[in-house]
């Protein structure tokens, strides 16, 4: 039996006007387990506090019960008191008797009832409450980011220039992701790569940052401030302590001349040799083999490389490596890539090389680029002279084909692809077919304005039916103009399509390995959409940049600095007090159904065989164990729990039951 | 409450049971703004609406409860992302059951309410009130697995 | 026609086509794969706000219904599954059935086979109304 202390606090006129304090005390004083009960003007204050804990030791108190204000605001106060005087603080319970009794009720009669009422639920459930220790778990300090983008590099420099080791995965053999294929940025115009590189160099040089490029992440176990990764070093045939980057092999190597190996960096627009570095700003700047068309890997013969490089770093012998590494934090920064356009049948996409995407239209426009930045036809070589936009490629779309959301930054860029063309070559003629024009952020609409007023590029409210290449190498668009209620029919030199962004492919395979959420789209999910935006419901795990929703580099950036914050806050601590009001499963009862997994948002609750022993039964079996660590105690699980196995420690179906009970007295 | 006097009038006796990140603190709301409502509402706190087992439910109806009502934060609001809409189907069942059994649907209820509607939390408890005041005294379940 | 005839009206053409009007963006994708657009007085992207704001009375006797070709192109590309293709199928439809043509015989049909009638409509109509 508990041994109960029951305080009723006066809150100055606050309560005791409308609750008779002197009364409830005297009806509460007899209930089961209490065996001290006793009014005071103000609880929370210091002299309050002190007769709490002087009457702790003088009754030798096991249990507190507050009456008092509302919870949320003083039980954390009342807790520290009865921690002081050495009870353990999940022994007290606050009844409410001032938000949700005093200040709502008029009739003293009434309210001093009610009061007892709410007394007696909370000294029922105070019986029935347990010491509960608040559990503690080691933090590693040193984050993880999966992808080297901006999203990734931004977030690894903030979290490296707080003083904490960071280290960064990226599959591709260069960090820099899809910012470093852009040519300008909107809407300020500078040049992508003059912002990015200096960026990616920091990343390299910076002493709390390790690279892991051309490497991709495993596996994941542990938990929040505990995992362990493991992370494949995909064997790059060239020796990174070695290599100078000085780029013979790639001007030696005989398949760089074929021209057979499209480079996935210009799009396909260019092709590339076997060994290769994908950009020359790449970072680290050594070539990788790609061991699928490498002749000497297919043949045996060749090793043109291995003869001519000049510090003896080609080695066709490595092999690919895996290492683990303990994280207290991983964000996940893995990006975006344009959707497939072969359902999109009616644009030609597939048929004339003239129709391009946007990103291709980056790679033409880049000074770097597969035409040194001259704008040209890819059939015939020439510079068009018209231009056909088509808007929303893609989004919007409610069926298979294309994605349901909006891709955000299609109108921006489109808007900043006409200008520099306009810039570069004035007598372009573009049109632009769009939906609409979506343009919130500082200094977007401007920027669009600016398009039509000053550059005159021709804005066509409608969208584009048909693209049919001609006979002459020309494309026919056949399109709507809404706003004249007519059809066009239009001759143009090349169709560029703003073709919807996705997240990137392998995200579903790194969500499910960090049982971080993703919705139908495959963008990873927020703990909150609003308040917490950058962390995922499984704790410990951060998302960074396009893999949480499509957004433009400004906001990127934002995010990415926001979510370094939150691994620093993280790594900061010593050690994470985990709250102790979490689920419990009783392996009598459980038979390992899953239910309760389906339902945990936080993949807190995992299965093990375990040895069953009680009346009657003794044998092994599947039950549900839950890792303190990750529950949040929402108690979705015991609900769903079929068997009543589960149960949440502070909020027990007997406690919440007996209150019922007492309050249907 | 006193059955000697014969005018008195019938108080019914409703449980709320509201979520502790949205409902608890829009009744907090609802007190500090002092929007009263009546007095045979009792709330009881629970991390989520989620964690409100149909057991907590049908236990208050055994005990003479007249009627119970569920808050939760609005869909998309859940502070644990998806609690409320495991409540939102889990009553909906447990209702129409209810009213299966003789506990007519007006004394039960599901409502959103957040943080920071006071109002609509003290309007909701009035409203509901009134319906149950209305419908009068509740059958009383009967628990068949132990009767005491 | 009264509130109520219009209501009924929206709804079984909702019914018979399968498709939601009000799903529709106007982003105009139909009508720039029209093949007849020039021919139609109300014009494809329009059929979906015809229905939506009730004047069917309109769309109905507008020259649209019949020149339609059927063609199925913006059925196709319609990225909104609003589909007016049968939208206008299911206005025709409507008129079709009005004229109490109601009913088709399986063994009616070779003798109504006509190169001037819509072969689609032909389908469609045995289809829906054999039995």
């Amino acid at each position: 039996m508990q041994r109960i202390g029951v305080f009723v606090c006066h809150c100055g006129t606050n309560i005791a006007a409308t609750v008779d304090v002197k009364k409830v005390v005297e009806l509460v004083r007899f209930e089961p387990g209490v065996v001290f009960a006793d009014d005071y003007m103000y609880m929370c204050s210091e002299a309050g506090q002190e007769k709490i804990i002087a009457a702790i030791k003088e009754h030798d108190l096991t249990g507190l019960v507050i009456c008092s204000c509302s919870p949320r605001m003083h039980e954390k106060t009342f807790r520290a008191c009865a921690e002081k005087a050495g009870l353990n603080p999940y022994m007290v319970e606050v009844a409410n008797i001032r938000e949700q009794c005093s200040w709502i009720h008029k009739d003293r009669e009434e309210a001093t009832e009610k009061a007892v009422i709410l007394a007696r639920a909370a000294i029922a459930k105070v019986n029935l409450n347990t010491p509960l220790q608040e559990g503690e778990s080691p933090v590693t300090k040193r984050a993880l980011i999966i992808g080297g983008g901006i999203a990734g590099i931004q977030t690894a420099l903030d979290i490296a220039d707080a003083g904490y080791e960071v280290d960064i995965v990226e599959r591709e053999p260069s960090i820099g992701g899809r910012m470093s294929q852009f040519d300008k940025t909107f809407p300020t115009l500078d040049c992508a790569s003059c912002i990015l590189t200096p960026k990616m160099v920091e990343v390299n040089q910076h002493p709390n940052i390790t690279l892991y490029t051309y490497s991709e992440v495993e596996g994941v176990s542990g938990y929040v401030g505990n995992f362990d990764v493991k992370i494949r070093k995909k064997a790059r045939s060239v020796d990174m302590s070695a290599c100078t980057g000085c780029g013979e092999c790639q001007a030696k190597c005989p398949l760089g001349k074929m021209g057979k190996i499209p480079s996935e960096f210009d799009r396909g627009l260019r092709t590339r040799p076997a060994i290769y570095m994908p950009f020359a700003q790449a970072v680290p700047a050594v070539p990788v083999i790609d061991r699928e068309n490498c002749t000497y890997f297919k043949t045996g013969k060749c090793g043109v490389c291995a003869k001519i490089c000049p510090s003896k770093a080609v080695n066709y012998e490595q092999e690919d490596e895996i290492v683990t590494v303990k994280y207290g934090a991983i964000v996940v920064a893995t990006g975006f890539d344009i959707i497939n356009l072969d359902k999109f049948g009616e644009y030609a996409y597939n048929e004339s090389p003239d129709v391009i995407t946007s990103i291709e239209l980056e790679r033409l426009m880049n000074a770097s680029g597969p035409t040194g930045g001259h704008l040209e036809r890819m059939s015939d070589h020439k510079q068009p002279k018209d231009i056909v936009f088509i808007q929303c490629v893609g989004s919007r779309c409610d069926d298979e084909k294309g994605k349901p959301y909006c891709s955000k930054v299609c109108c921006m860029y489109t808007a900043k692809h006409a200008m520099l063309i306009k810039d570069h070559w004035p007598d372009t003629n573009i049109t632009v077919f769009y939906i609409d024009v979506r343009t919130p952020g500082k200094n977007f609409d401007e920027f669009y304005r600016r398009a039509v007023e000053q550059y005159h590029v021709n804005y066509v409210k409608g969208q584009v039916g048909k693209v049919i290449p001609q006979p002459d190498g020309s494309l026919l668009v056949q399109g709507v103009d809404l706003l004249d209620n007519k059809q066009i029919m239009k001759k143009t030199d090349m169709v560029v399509l703003a073709a919807a962004v996705e997240p990137n492919k392998g995200v579903r395979k790194i969500a499910t390995m960090l049982t971080a959420s993703i919705d139908n789209n495959d963008f990873l999910t927020e703990a909150h959409a609003k308040l917490r935006p950058v962390e995922s419901p499984t704790a410990g795990i951060f998302l960074s940049g396009m893999a949480q929703g499509p957004k433009d580099i400004p906001e990127t950036v934002s995010q990415a600095g926001a979510a370094a914050v939150k691994v620093v806050g993280l790594l900061a601590k010593d050690k994470l007090k985990t709250n102790p009001c979490t689920a419990k499963c009783d392996p009598m009862f459980c038979n390992g159904c899953s239910t309760c997994a389906n339902v945990c948002p936080y993949g807190a609750i995992t299965y093990e065989d375990q040895q069953v022993r009680g009346p009657g039964v003794n044998e092994t079996r599947r039950v549900a164990v839950v890792n303190n660590a990750l529950c949040q105690g929402c108690g979705a699980c015991t609900s769903a729990c079929p068997s009543g196995a589960m149960d949440l420690q502070g909020f027990s179906n007997r406690q919440i039951t007996t209150e019922v009970d007492s309050i249907c007295r | 409450m006193s059955m000697n006097e014969e005018k008195t009038e019938f108080r019914p006796l409703i449980v709320a049971f509201c979520c502790n990140w949205c409902s608890y603190a829009g009744a907090d709301l609802a007190g500090s703004s002092r929007l009263s409502y009546p007095a045979d509402v009792k709330i009881i706190r629970v991390p989520c609406s989620g964690r409100v087992n149909p057991m907590f439910i049908l236990r208050a109806f055994e005990r003479g409860a007249d009627g119970v009502i569920i808050c939760g934060c609005h869909p998309g609001d859940c502070h644990y992302s998806t609690g409320n809409y495991y409540a939102r189907r889990r009553m909906t069942l447990l209702f129409s059951m209810l009213d299966y059994m003789g506990v007519e649907n007006g004394r039960t209820r599901v409502e959103w309410c957040s943080a920071a509607e006071g109002v609509k939390f003290s309007n909701t408890m009035n409203e509901f009130c009134e319906k149950v005041k209305s419908l009068g005294k509740s059958v009383r379940l009967g628990d068949i697995r132990c009767k005491d | 026609m009264t509130k109520q005839e219009i209501e009924k009206k929206v709804e079984l053409i909702k019914e018979i086509s399968g498709c939601d009007p009000y799903k529709c963006m106007k982003c105009g994708k139909c009508s720039g794969s029209c093949p007849a657009f020039n021919e139609m007085d109300v014009k494809p992207h329009q059929f979906a706000s015809y229905i939506v704001n009730g004047d069917i009375e309109s769309l109905v006797s507008s020259k649209s219904l019949w020149k339609c070709l059927t063609c199925l192109a913006c059925i196709e590309r319609c990225p909104r599954s609003v589909q007016p293709g049968k939208l206008i199928d299911a206005a025709r439809q409507l008129v079709e059935r009005e004229r109490g043509g109601d009913y088709l015989h399986a063994e009616d049909i070779p003798e109504l086979l006509d190169d001037d009638v819509p072969q689609q409509l032909l389908v469609s109509a045995y289809r829906r109304y054999r039995r």
